[in-house]
């Protein structure tokens, strides 16, 4: 009875209950830290030098077209109240390593701006049809036009696409030869065949869109974006998906096409080249630029100087701190370690 | 107190009020002129805080109280009605999870109030009604009614005793639900009621209800059909308290005079007042820095972006038209609006779940000490005890400790040592040696081998006899084992039946039992009759008359009794300065001597006198003491008085010394204690000589410590007058101990080697009320303040002859003092509770004085040895768990939303959310919260041996030292330097969004997500840095975390949600791992997000005390004890040396 009463009060005698759980208890000394920042700043080093110099070879061609000073090719489309189609050329010396990917960039564009990213309705991209007859809410001012129709796909981001359309010929013994540009895979994979949806009535992608109408800005409708490739059309047109994936930054730029076909598959041979701009749209009014960019790209993507860098300099650093933590110890630290 | 004195100018009509009217048994009196039922409230308890209708409302009002949840409910307000970035769901959902836990803790516990209530309300009780008995629930009983109560059934409500199945008409009640008291003690019932209780006409006049368990006063007015109306006085011993226990009593009946919430329990049933922890401060304190960083962060960006919005162009670009209602808007109202949406998205920086992970930490952590082993007593078979979790990390903050002394620091287990007769000293050494068990030793006229004579020698063992209020413990119900003491085992005589004797007072026990020890047995007390055995194995039997009970402020209590004889005679106990000045002066100076070494010694010294009562001078004495026991107004005031007359004109007899032994490495917990940089204060009623020397014993006081006493004796030395001689011994000591000791004392304060002296201050309650109640003079704060600052100087302080008000005065005095020192309290007894409840933790030990300062203590613990490891051990290490826990709460917040703050810059200030909202929403909840809560509750930076080992690592972290401005500082810029690299870290791998070998670009939420994987992991990985203790557990949560945040973000963007608005993460995750640069840089910025720490920890290490790494068999506090124990004055022989065989 007693030792009953005894067992009952006692405290459990676990080794969770007395704190007594076996613990590894590390301790960051000299001894760890000394060797390990040595080959962390080693490996850091080498792959910045991979990174370095793998960004290194990756070639560039970057041509502003805005045409914002006086003389420059697009000077005169600035004001595009009127279809306009200027010309740029350029030469390359050496051969521009492909495939080659073709971007085009904007710069103060704000396309992270929230009430602007916001206006979207991704039931309507996801293809039911029932948000085309009522837009979000979230859509206005391009929620429903004057005439209270609704448009479809609706919002800012939807109505602001890109519509500068661009061509390239490699001019061969003073004849334009056009470059075929690749617009197939320049949209993330899972975005083009399955977030994104056309919406199937009867048959026709037109007929789904009946009783709507299209993004005020845009000269064609939907359904009807791709001229050349009929199954390129609707929400899963690849041009349409890469705009809607919004940048993260006021400077940006996103993949227009790959040249991946034909003599160019192997890259842009040296020569002269003619990029045939249909200048659309206008970036003047806020204060922005336009730019077309050619790059190849490698294993870390495009060129990007930084992360090599960052990497050559945090190895050193590593290495640097070692050695310092190396004299420290040296000098004050041991004779006590060694107690 | 103030109020009765008002009461008494006001006169008479006032007294109608304070008291009520009671018809026993509903029964109307001929006497009073018409029957009014007077109104009383049931008897039904409530003590639950809800009903099932009030419930939601009172408690969600309760809990927006808060001022925490009610900023969380603002901002999700703000939320549901302002367009802001993230949804309401992102900060509702957490406010909601964390009201609705709270409200089920609360509805639970509610519940069980209730059932509680309930079985108390509905438990059926028998009722006398119009001469039937029938048995009612006990809620419906009333004022009046007479209820039966049957042994072992606890009192429905407050009864008045009126029958009694015992045949001396007493009965036997136990208050261990009420004040832990387990003794029976006797109660009686009214005389003189008839024993038909049928046909009792009688009125009940008492007191309104009062908490005071100990009071209480009434008169009843017995009406007999053919005679005048009795009076009969009623004290606390008529009144069972509900509650309380019926116990070696068949039945009893009784009137009830209080029910329901008017019962002493009742009234005695109050929450304490919430004590609040430095930590609690400090968080509030920081709480309002990043309050003031989240209101700047918002104003910053609202006001930079109505500056860019006025440049050309930026304002409404063509692509980003306004709608019409944006058009309209006021532009202040816009600006306001947009003020409130920056508030919102900031808002995380504050996290709901600081509380709430701060709270569970507090809530689990507690059970550590309930669970300690180390804590669990075998004899009392407890454990440590915890009222209070909020104030777990106090324990490691200590730096003032305030301890009783009887019960405390000593065993308040009293064992008779010596008496001295007529100034010869008996010292009982064995009962075997000499026939008669006396034995004489060295006293003042020891070379005369004198011994008093034998009238002398019987007189005063009838005296200890006799004046007590000791019971005999009826043989049936020893088993029990409730014996107060556990001396059973010396009885000198074995053929002598296992006698058990019950009393309130150790003192008294010990005593009787000393006087069976010398061949005076004290057989019991039968219907007023106390029989005790003489020496020749007489029966005596004497009247016990009165008793003039012990009280405090007397310091003695007496016995009125008649011999057979027909002699009336008074003995009287008590302290010697309340018997001294009652006596004849030639007899003090024989026993003072005697007295006054018995004390050095650490004796508990009592005297005894007696003088015969002539039967004029008795008959007089009964009238006023029956006078002043009627009285219901000022009833204690008149017994005093009287009291106090009656004990004048005795003759000293003798007196004794009980030993209070040390409890067990009491010596060891003030040594550690000390070493660990508290001061310890010594607070106690007790005598200075015996306080002394129980602090020289618990090594307080070391031989080198100079000792600057502040006593009556000290201030009357100089023969001036108390006030100027208090002043010029003031401004001495201040010189001494404040002005020309060094400076500052680093390190080790009390370093044995070193020349520096240490200074031992002593106070008696007289010289203290002197500085604290000065007789209007100037120079009062002053005196305060010289005193205070000795004080403070001192390694350790005595106050000896304490009032309880006046501990609680001293602690409130250094509590706030210059720097608010942390200060704890440790007792044992009632009179200990005062400052337990003043001092910020108060710590009650499961002693024998009862339960009261258990139940007001914040802590309770068995013994005082558990405190050391109580503050040294679990104090330490809850103080860096929570303070941790609480800078890695702010600077995890810090880093997350910093780069939110900065993408602002990079957006148009149009408050786009960095990371998703599902993102937003789980960081605090599930991605890092619970490596935090492990860490919080298992970490131990120093194991638990090394903390006890050395007491001096206590003082790392004393005065809040890891939750100062500096750390504070250091773990902000942390979190600023690694919020920045975060973001600007991505910003210069997104200077090409093109990241992926095919050539495809990332968007925003790709850029978000790389910038919370390299957090969280971060984050994580920074806890991982700084955990010392890795158990299985912490492995789990950790690697658990990350694994779990990985397979989310999959989760989470592998599917099409049907919910969602916005399908934004659909494969971001996915498509962020499948490119190697952004791998290279999450890598690279986790790194250099660590490297501050690592480096910090490596370079500061060594530093550190040498104890971090545990050295086996070379313990430096073991050290040092026993070098010091050598040193020690022989003085305290008796005490340190047994109490270390005791173990």
């Amino acid at each position: 009875m007693k030792n009953e009463g005894e067992m009952a009060n006692r405290p459990d005698n676990t080794a969770f209950t007395q704190q007594r759980l076996p613990a590894w208890q590390p301790v960051l000394s000299a001894g760890i830290v000394i060797p390990g920042f040595v080959l962390i700043g080693l490996a850091f080093i080498g792959i910045g030098v991979a990174l370095f110099v793998t960004s290194q070879k990756i070639q560039v061609l970057e041509t502003d077209y805005t045409g914002a000073e006086q003389g420059s090719p697009c000077y005169d489309c600035r004001d595009t109240s009127v279809p306009c189609v200027c010309r740029v050329n350029f030469s390359l010396s050496k051969l521009f390593e492909g495939p080659v990917f073709f971007y085009y960039g904007l710069s103060n564009y704000f396309q992270n701006y929230r009430q602007y990213g916001s206006s979207r309705d991704d039931d309507q991209l996801s293809g039911y049809t029932s948000a085309f007859t009522s837009p979000s809410e979230t859509c206005a001012p391009y929620q429903y036009n004057s005439q209270k129709k609704p448009i479809v796909p609706c919002g800012s981001v939807a109505n602001s696409m890109f519509n500068d359309s661009f061509k390239l010929y490699h001019v061969v013994n003073g004849q334009p030869r056009p470059v075929p540009l690749d617009g197939k895979g320049i949209a993330w994979w899972t975005d083009y065949n399955i977030k994104y949806r056309n919406p199937t009535v009867n048959g026709t992608l037109a007929s789904a869109f009946a009783d709507t109408v299209k993004p005020i800005n845009w000269p064609r409708p939907a359904y009807d974006l791709d001229t050349t490739d009929p199954s390129n059309n609707g929400f899963q047109n690849q041009d349409f998906i890469v705009w809607m994936r919004r940048a993260a930054l006021p400077n940006f730029r996103k993949l227009y096409r790959r040249i991946t076909e034909g003599d160019y598959a192997n890259g842009l041979p040296a020569g002269n080249y003619t990029l045939e701009i249909t200048y659309n749209y206008p970036v003047l009014a806020f204060d922005g630029r336009k730019k077309v960019v050619f790059s190849n790209v490698s294993w870390m993507g495009g060129k990007n100087q930084f992360l090599g860098i960052a990497y050559l300099v945090i190895g050193s650093l590593c290495i640097v701190m070692s050695v310092v933590m190396l004299i420290v110890y040296a000098k004050y630290k041991f004779p006590e370690d060694e107690l | 107190m103030l109020r009765r004195r008002l009461n008494r100018l006001l006169g008479g009509d006032e007294n109608r009020v304070d008291s009520r009217t009671i018809y026993v048994g509903h029964q109307p009196c001929s006497a009073t002129e018409g029957f009014t039922p007077p109104k009383f409230c049931d008897n039904r308890i409530v003590s639950s805080k809800y009903t099932l209708w009030n419930f939601l409302p009172k408690n969600l009002f309760e809990q927006f109280r808060r001022i925490a949840n009610f900023y969380f409910l603002i901002i999700f307000l703000v939320q549901v009605i302002v367009d802001t970035p993230t949804s309401p769901v992102t900060s509702g959902l957490p406010l909601f999870f964390v009201i609705t836990v709270t409200a089920i803790k609360q509805g639970y516990e509610d519940w069980l109030r209730h059932k509680a209530d309930n079985e108390v309300n509905k438990y059926p009780v028998r009722v006398l009604e119009d001469g039937r008995q029938t048995s009612k629930e006990s809620e419906k009983i009333k004022v009046g009614d007479i209820v039966e109560v049957i042994e072992d059934e606890t009192f429905p409500c407050d009864l008045i005793l009126l029958q009694s199945s015992r045949e001396d008409d007493t009965c036997f009640v136990t208050t261990a639900s009420l004040d832990g008291e387990s003794n029976h003690k006797t109660h009686y019932t009214v005389p003189d009621t008839e024993k038909d209780l049928e046909s009792l006409s009688a009125t009940i006049e008492c007191e309104q209800p009062q908490p005071d368990l100990y009071k209480f006063v009434g008169r009843m007015h017995i009406y007999k059909p053919d005679q005048d109306p009795l009076v009969r006085s009623l004290g606390p011993e008529n009144l069972l308290l509900k509650g309380a226990t019926l116990k070696n009593t068949k039945k009893i009946y009784g009137v009830a005079v209080y029910t329901g919430m008017e019962t002493k329990m009742a009234l005695n049933y109050q929450g304490k007042s919430q004590k609040r922890s430095a930590v609690e401060k400090s968080i509030n304190a920081f709480l309002l820095v990043y309050l003031c960083i989240l209101v700047s962060k918002a104003l910053v960006c609202t006001s930079l972006k109505y500056w860019w919005q006025s440049r050309d162009g930026q304002d409404e670009p063509w692509y980003n038209q306004k709608t019409q209602k944006e058009k309209d808007t006021n532009m202040y109202l816009k600006m306001f609006t947009d003020f409130l949406s920056f508030m919102v998205l900031f808002n995380f920086i504050i996290p709901v779940s600081m509380y709430v992970t701060v709270e569970m930490q507090k809530f689990l952590g507690s059970f550590f000490i309930s669970w300690d082993k180390d804590f669990f007593d075998p004899e009392i078979r407890e454990g440590a005890l915890v009222n209070t979790s909020d104030l777990n990390e106090e324990l490691g903050q200590v730096e003032y400790v305030f301890t009783d002394k009887t019960g405390t620091l000593t065993q308040n287990n009293m064992e008779f040592i010596e008496c001295c007769i007529d100034g010869f000293q008996y010292k009982y050494r064995d009962s075997r040696t000499e026939l008669d068990g006396f034995c004489v030793t060295d006293g003042p006229v020891s070379k005369l081998q004198q011994k008093a004579g034998r009238e002398k020698e019987e007189l005063f063992l009838r005296a200890l006899c006799l004046c007590h209020t000791v019971q005999v413990k009826e043989a049936g119900s020893q088993v029990d084992g409730d014996q107060v003491d556990g001396l059973d085992h010396l009885n000198p005589h074995p053929e002598e039946e296992e006698r058990g004797f019950i009393a309130s007072s150790p003192d008294e026990v010990a005593l009787v039992k000393g006087a069976m020890k010398y061949g005076f047995t004290f057989l019991g007390l039968e219907s007023k009759n106390m029989k005790i055995r003489n020496r020749q194995n007489d029966v005596e039997e004497y009247e016990l008359l009165h008793v003039l009970n012990f009280d405090p402020v007397r310091r003695r209590m007496s016995v009125i009794v008649k011999s057979k004889a027909g002699e009336t005679l008074l003995f009287c106990k008590g302290a010697d300065s309340s018997i001294f000045p009652r006596v004849r002066q030639e007899e003090v100076e024989r026993i003072r001597m005697h007295v006054e070494r018995n004390a050095t010694e650490g004796y508990r010294t009592l005297c005894v006198a007696f003088k015969q009562l002539s039967a004029e001078e008795f008959a007089l004495a009964d009238a006023e003491l029956r006078e002043a026991r009627l009285a219901l107004q000022d009833r204690e005031e008149k017994l005093m008085a009287v009291y106090n007359q009656v004990e004048t004109g005795m003759s000293l007899i003798g007196a004794t010394a009980v030993e209070d032994r040390l409890q067990e490495e009491a010596a060891e917990t003030m040594e550690a204690l000390q070493g660990a940089g508290m001061k310890v204060w010594v607070l106690t009623g007790d005598k200075m000589e015996t306080a002394k020397s129980t602090c020289y014993a618990c090594r307080l006081f070391q031989r080198g410590t100079e000792l600057l006493e502040l006593t009556v004796r000290t201030l009357e030395e100089g023969g001036r007058k108390r006030e100027e001689r208090l002043h010029d011994l003031l401004l001495e000591y201040h010189r001494r101990a404040v002005q020309d000791a060094p400076p500052v004392k680093g390190g080790v304060t009390r370093s044995w080697s070193t020349a520096n002296q240490d200074y031992g201050f002593i106070i008696d309650g007289a010289t203290l009320s002197l500085i604290m109640n000065p007789s209007l003079d100037a120079s009062s704060s002053r005196h305060k303040n010289l005193f205070l600052q000795i004080c403070q100087n001192c390694t350790a302080v005595l106050c000896c002859r304490m009032a309880p008000l006046q501990k609680a005065q001293i602690v409130k005095m250094v509590k706030n003092s210059k720097g608010s020192p942390i200060t704890l309290s440790i007792g044992d007894g009632a009179n200990d509770v005062s400052m337990i409840l003043e001092a910020h933790v108060g710590i009650g030990i499961k002693g024998k004085e009862g339960r009261q300062a258990v139940r007001n203590s914040d802590y309770a613990i068995p013994k005082l040895k558990h405190l050391k490891k109580l503050l040294l051990a679990h104090g330490h290490l809850y103080y860096v768990r929570i303070a941790h826990l609480v800078q890695y709460f702010f600077y995890k917040n810090l880093c997350f939303i910093l780069p939110q703050f900065l993408y602002q810059f990079f957006c148009g200030y149009s408050q786009q959310p960095l990371y998703d909202a599902a993102y937003l929403t789980m960081y605090n909840i599930c991605f890092t919260s619970m490596p935090i809560l492990a860490y919080s509750l298992l970490e131990q930076h120093i194991t638990i041996e090394v903390l006890l080992d050395n007491a001096t690592l206590y003082r790392e972290v004393a005065k809040n030292a890891m939750l100062r401005w500096g750390p504070f500082l250091y773990w902000t810029v942390l979190g600023v330097f690694q919020g920045l690299l975060f973001f600007f870290g991505a910003w210069f791998l997104f200077s090409n969004p093109a990241l992926q070998d095919n050539g495809q670009v990332f968007g925003n939420w790709s850029y978000g997500t790389i910038v919370f994987t390299v957090l969280v992991f971060t984050v994580t990985l920074k806890l991982a840095l700084d955990t010392r203790h890795w158990t299985w557990i912490n492995h789990f949560v950790i690697w658990g975390s990350l694994a779990f945040y990985v397979f989310f973000s999959f989760f989470w963007g592998g599917i099409i949600w049907p919910f969602l608005k916005q399908q934004r993460l659909y494969f971001v995750f996915a498509n962020m791992l499948s490119s190697v640069s952004a791998w290279l840089v999450i890598i690279l910025l986790i790194l250099l997000s660590l490297m501050p720490d690592i480096l910090l920890a490596v370079l500061r290490r060594p530093k550190s005390p040498r104890a971090r790494q545990k050295i086996p068999g070379q313990s430096s506090a073991g050290g040092t004890q026993s070098s010091r124990s050598s040193a020690r004055p022989l003085l305290m022989r008796t005490f340190s040396d047994e109490s270390n065989t005791v173990i």
